[in-house]
């Protein structure tokens, strides 16, 4: 019965015409066929790729994906073939005959044939994925782990690490994962305001920030580096600016960083002058800096700023030029952001940048 | 000149469509339900979730007299319809002035259930999720009642300056076709609200 | 069977004074004129969206460009979206039911011709209320108020407390208006092929066009009352203190998304599907064989419609439902994917062993079936809902979805346009000018979205008014922005051609492509009873059985 199959699926093929024809196809077929490059080298990168992973949730996600990528990709070759050869051998010519061709209405094995393979192939598809569903989204935290609270905001990252007493603000710090004895970061997921999204292609996928809601993401970064993010729903004016860092450090760094965000400030009385200045003017109604009067929560920490690589949640690199432009007319980095233009004289200004880059 | 070949038969008697009247007006109530089920929905989702105020239990009285007049106003509106398809003008004309009578018993009983909610148990709109969700689907429930009533009316006084006639029993049966949607909404909203809500 | 020939005498309208044509088109209610509006105020809105996708493109075009503020561009990408949807997608589709469905039923006009006409304004209305937020309305930075929430307007970003003034209320009250209209429109479609079918034009004997309208239909009905009833319960937050998408109140941002979605997923195949009835019935003409399998096309239509409505959290797969949610939508999404498959081979089927003629409107067909094939492919690498936690939100998705509009079902819209266009007028446009719309477009169409689908995959979110360089987004955004200038001199031709054509184009007969239903027995443009005599017919292709008597197809269906 699969011989006569067989024979019947032949017979629907004409051969070519000509020569011509067959190589149209031949060509037709190189020029589609699927390009097979991916990324092999697993590491941080300057471009969030989200097949160069290093993480237990982005590795299994990009497992499936070739997996969906190959079958997909099988479908549309088979089809892509069958719809060129029938626009090749069928074409009308007009020296040909004038008759109508043989009036078809259809053919119910053929029918059921062209359902029964999507049907299978949709079964095996939904079974790969619910699988990484499960091992992703219902994975349980082991001891341990270390949990870190982001809080979105329009349009930066808060983040606290409640075990550690630490507040900090869009460069999260998470210490590097052995594969043996893996040490996860789990961060749980809220907002302050309006919808964002958490997005670090190469350590996870996506999952939102939503007022009112608790959700969480968990990462197991095995490569120590800088990895890029940013949010990932839309959330206003400067969702664009809201760009996000994770710093994967290796122990040692690791340590060192929490040990260094625990301290609270210390000014020197060289900057006194711009901190006062800080303290007494709307400054402290959104910032805050440990140790000191300023305990505003409506903007970023700004205890350890200096130890940040950017400011504005990545919009700009966190140098002296960069501060006092930011503090003197933020339009110019992050239009529609809500610090405002603090209008300080040109002397006050240099005085609170100075106070500001000694909050190392 | 333009010439169409066509194909000529004697028309069959057979070929009966239905009346595109009641097929408009299932439509309609497709579409209203429609809007219904997500009220209700919210409705539903919101049981027990806001953060202040009144309760369902604390406030809502059950609102059975206005029930029972709506729900009777459909019984009294098949009769009029009934009374206008064997032309018993006299009859149709009482009936449907029932009903509507029925139908106004109802809006002016909300209206004063909710001028009791608002005035005398402080609950608003603005209240809580409760308040919001409360007075949004019975609110639109309302809102149905009053197109209907106005309907009703509208048809009322044709009939008294003698223009609805025998033959426009299809036309009153496709109006009275949304006044019962209108009524199974209510038994709808009725167990959501003062049954399962409380 | 007899048949007669009638003769009918050619109408020679006197020239009437431009006040009184204008005015017989505004009050008109025949389902021929209104269809004709309908289009022709998509094109304008066609015209002005794709101005607005220009305006992101350039913007996009360089990290850091500066070529309008990121007011601006969040206004843009929220009016394009709107826009295409509410305001281009819907009135073409609901403009080609019109004028084709009482023809292609052998009826006189729709079942409720001044419902039909007050659908239109309305339509009409709410496209012209939300321009008017660019002028009117309190407006934030000096840009006017259009809205900038995104198409979507998720909660609670759209409350009073994060947008400021008017702008959501634009947004919120020219959809409600429109949204009437289209439901209008959909009682229309459902109650005249339902009612309104000539003698011997059983459901099954019904032209696809006809089956796939009705069940459109249908779905408008259920799923535009949703996003009805979420607006109404956003105005109701904004202007009454209401809280059903307050979170500080207790409400919840997912409940919109909910709501949005159960709306949002079926509404794109209440577009899809007009798209696949213009491709059942161009296919089978210009391939000269019937449409290979009409008993299953019906079949899939219909289960799709239903499932559709089962579909809709796949754009929720970030907002962090439990794993058993997740897994239904997976589930669902990718079972609907099996009818929606079957199609494209039924369509290749019946080009199958036939005469495959390339007239425009057929290149325009073989185009959309290349192109659903892919945005298929991808809708399921989207399904699988892991893979979506990267790709959500990203430009794969946008590449995604203009795949599916304008891959699509805007090159069904195209074929549907080469191909009725000499029916609606009564001449043929210029085939040479129509393929060359469709080679530009097409070339356009592939730089565009074939190239967009890469930075989604190397991390570029979607509605961001620019992006950091140095992650590798620069080159494919580049290429992208190229493909729109292809795109915009294509339909600068078709628009081209369609106006000249309508003026000079050769008279075109009743049936110039020689084919099988009945709107090609009556005159082109047909009269305004559109047929002298209401037609009986025994079969799917009445035409067919009348050209060829000796193998009429009753005898095979």
């Amino acid at each position: 019965m699969t011989w006569r199959l067989f024979e019947k699926v032949r017979k629907l093929f004409p051969p070519l015409r000509s020569s011509r024809h067959r190589g149209l196809l031949l060509l037709a077929a190189t020029l589609f066929s699927l390009p097979t490059s991916f990324a092999f080298a697993q590491g941080p990168s300057a471009v969030p790729d989200i097949f160069n992973t290093v993480s237990t949730p982005a590795d299994a996600i990009r497992r499936l994906s070739f997996f969906v990528l190959v079958i997909t990709g099988l479908i549309f070759v088979v089809v892509f073939s069958l719809l060129v050869y029938a626009v090749i051998r069928f074409r009308h010519h007009s020296t040909g005959d004038d008759r109508e061709p043989p009036q078809v209405y259809g053919s119910n094995q053929m029918e059921l044939a062209w359902t029964v393979v999507p049907v299978l192939i949709v079964l095996v598809l939904f079974f790969a994925t619910a699988r990484v569903i499960q091992s992703v989204q219902d994975a349980i935290p082991p001891a341990n782990t270390l949990n870190v609270t982001a809080i979105g905001h329009q349009f930066w990252w808060e983040f606290r690490y409640p075990a550690l007493g630490i507040v900090t603000a869009n460069e999260l710090h998470v210490p590097v994962s052995d594969r043996a004895h893996p040490t996860p970061t789990f961060v749980k997921l809220l907002s302050a305001d309006t919808d964002h999204s958490f997005w670090v292609p190469q350590l996870a996928g996506k999952t939102d920030l939503i007022p009112n809601r608790i959700n969480s993401i968990w990462i197991d970064p095995h490569a120590t580096g800088m990895y890029l993010g940013q949010c990932a729903q839309y959330c206003g004016t400067q969702h664009a600016k809201m760009l996000l860092r994770v710093y994967v450090d290796s122990p040692e760094q690791f340590g060192a960083w929490v040990a260094a965000q625990k301290q609270s400030a210390h000014a020197p009385d060289s900057v006194a002058a711009g901190r006062q200045i800080f303290e007494t003017t709307a400054c402290i109604n959104c910032h805050a800096v440990s140790g000191t009067v300023a305990n505003g929560r409506f903007g970023p920490d700004l205890t350890h700023l200096m130890s940040r690589d950017t400011i504005a949640s990545g919009a700009a690199s966190n140098t002296h030029e960069n501060l006092k432009l930011w503090i003197h007319d933020p339009e110019a980095i992050k239009p529609g952001s809500f610090m405002p233009a603090m209008n300080l004289s040109a002397h006050d200004l240099e005085a609170v940048t100075a106070y500001l880059e000694s909050l190392k | 000149m333009s010439t169409a070949v066509i194909s000529h038969e004697p028309i069959d008697s057979q070929w009966s469509l239905p009346y595109k009247g009641h097929v408009g007006m299932l439509c309609l109530i497709v579409a209203e339900s429609a809007i219904f089920t997500i009220f209700v929905v919210a409705y539903l989702f919101y049981i027990g979730k806001s953060l202040s105020g009144p309760t369902p239990r604390q406030v809502l009285e059950l609102p059975i007299f206005a029930s029972i007049c709506l729900l009777s106003s459909s019984l009294t509106i098949h009769v009029a319809v009934a009374a206008l398809r064997k032309a018993n003008f006299g009859a149709f004309r009482l009936w449907w002035f029932l009903t509507l009578v029925l139908g106004s018993i109802f809006l002016v009983s909300t209206a004063r259930e909710w001028r009791h909610l608002i005035y005398d148990k402080g609950l608003t709109i603005t209240t809580n999720l409760f308040g919001t969700t409360y007075y949004s689907l019975v609110g639109l429930h309302a809102f149905h009642v009053t197109v209907g009533l106005i309907g009703l009316l509208t048809i009322l006084l044709l009939t008294l300056f003698r223009r609805v006639q025998q033959e426009h029993a299809k036309n009153v049966d496709t109006f009275a076709m949304y006044w019962h949607f209108v009524d199974v909404v209510w038994i709808v909203v009725f167990t959501v609200v003062y049954i399962i809500g409380r | 069977m007899s048949s007669e020939t009638i003769a009918l005498a050619g109408v020679h309208e006197p020239s009437r004074p431009v006040g009184v044509l204008l005015h017989s088109w505004v009050t008109t209610v025949d389902h021929k004129r209104l269809g004709i509006l309908y289009i022709l105020y998509a094109i304008l809105f066609l015209v002005i969206g794709g101005i607005e996708a220009t305006v992101m493109r350039i913007q996009l075009i360089v990290p850091h460009n500066h070529f309008v503020s990121p007011q601006v561009f969040n206004q843009m990408f929220t009016m394009h979206g709107t826009t295409m949807i509410f305001f281009v997608a819907m009135p073409i589709l609901f403009g080609f039911g019109n004028f084709l469905i009482p023809l292609m039923i052998g009826a006189r006009d729709m079942a409720f011709p001044r419902l039909n006409a007050f659908s239109f304004w309305l339509t009409a209305f709410g496209g012209i209320l939300l321009y008017f937020s660019f002028v009117g309305g309190y407006g934030l930075y000096g840009v006017g108020a259009a809205p900038d929430v995104g198409w979507f307007a998720y909660a609670p970003l759209t409350a009073k407390t994060f947008s400021l003034g008017h702008s959501t209320d634009f947004w919120t009250f020219s959809l409600l208006v429109s949204g009437f209209g289209s439901i209008g429109a959909a009682v229309n479609f459902v109650a005249t092929i339902l009612c309104l079918r000539c003698p011997g034009m059983t459901l099954s004997k019904m032209p696809l066009l006809a089956w796939l309208n009705l069940v459109m239909g249908g779905l408008v009905l259920l799923v535009i009352s949703p996003l009805t009833a979420a607006q109404v319960m956003l105005a109701l937050d904004r202007f009454l203190g209401a809280h059903f998408f307050d979170t500080q109140a207790g409400g919840s941002a997912v409940l919109w998304m909910h709501f949005f979605w159960i709306f949002g997923h079926p509404e794109v195949y209440v577009l899809v599907i007009p798209g696949f009835a213009f491709a059942s019935e161009i296919i089978p003409v210009f391939s000269r064989k019937p449409i290979f399998g009409y008993p299953i096309m019906v079949g899939a239509t219909v289960a799709i419609g239903f499932v559709s409505m089962s579909v809709w959290a796949h754009h929720m797969f970030t907002v962090g439902m439990s794993s058993y949610g997740n897994t239904f939508f997976a589930l669902t999404t990718m079972v609907i994917a099996i009818p929606t498959g079957i199609k494209i081979f039924n369509w290749l089927g019946t080009m199958w062993g036939g005469r495959l003629i390339f007239k425009t409107p057929m290149l325009f067909c073989i185009g959309f079936l290349f192109q659903f094939l892919i945005a298929g492919l991808t809708g399921i690498m989207l399904s699988a809902a892991p893979f979506n936690w990267q790709l959500s939100a990203s430009y794969f998705v946008v590449a995604h979805f203009h795949y599916v509009i304008v891959g699509a079902i805007l090159f069904t819209i195209f074929a549907a346009f080469y191909y009725w266009f000499p029916k609606m007028s009564g001449r043929l446009y210029n085939e040479k000018l129509g393929k060359l719309h469709f080679w530009l477009f097409v070339i356009g169409f592939h730089l565009t979205f074939d190239f967009m689908h890469i930075p989604g995959l190397l991390g570029m979110p979607r509605r961001i008014y620019t992006y950091e360089p140095g992650r590798g987004w620069e080159i494919w955004n580049l290429i992208v922005t190229i493909g729109v200038v292809f795109q915009a001199v294509a339909i600068l031709i078709f628009v081209g051609n369609l106006l000249y054509s309508m003026f000079k184009g050769v008279p075109a007969g009743n049936d110039p492509w020689d084919a099988w239903t009945l709107e090609w027995s009556t005159s082109s443009p047909p009269p305004e009873y559109n047929f002298a005599m209401i037609p009986v017919v025994n079969s799917r292709r009445p035409l067919w059985d009348i050209k060829h008597p000796e193998d009429p197809d009753w005898q095979y269906e």
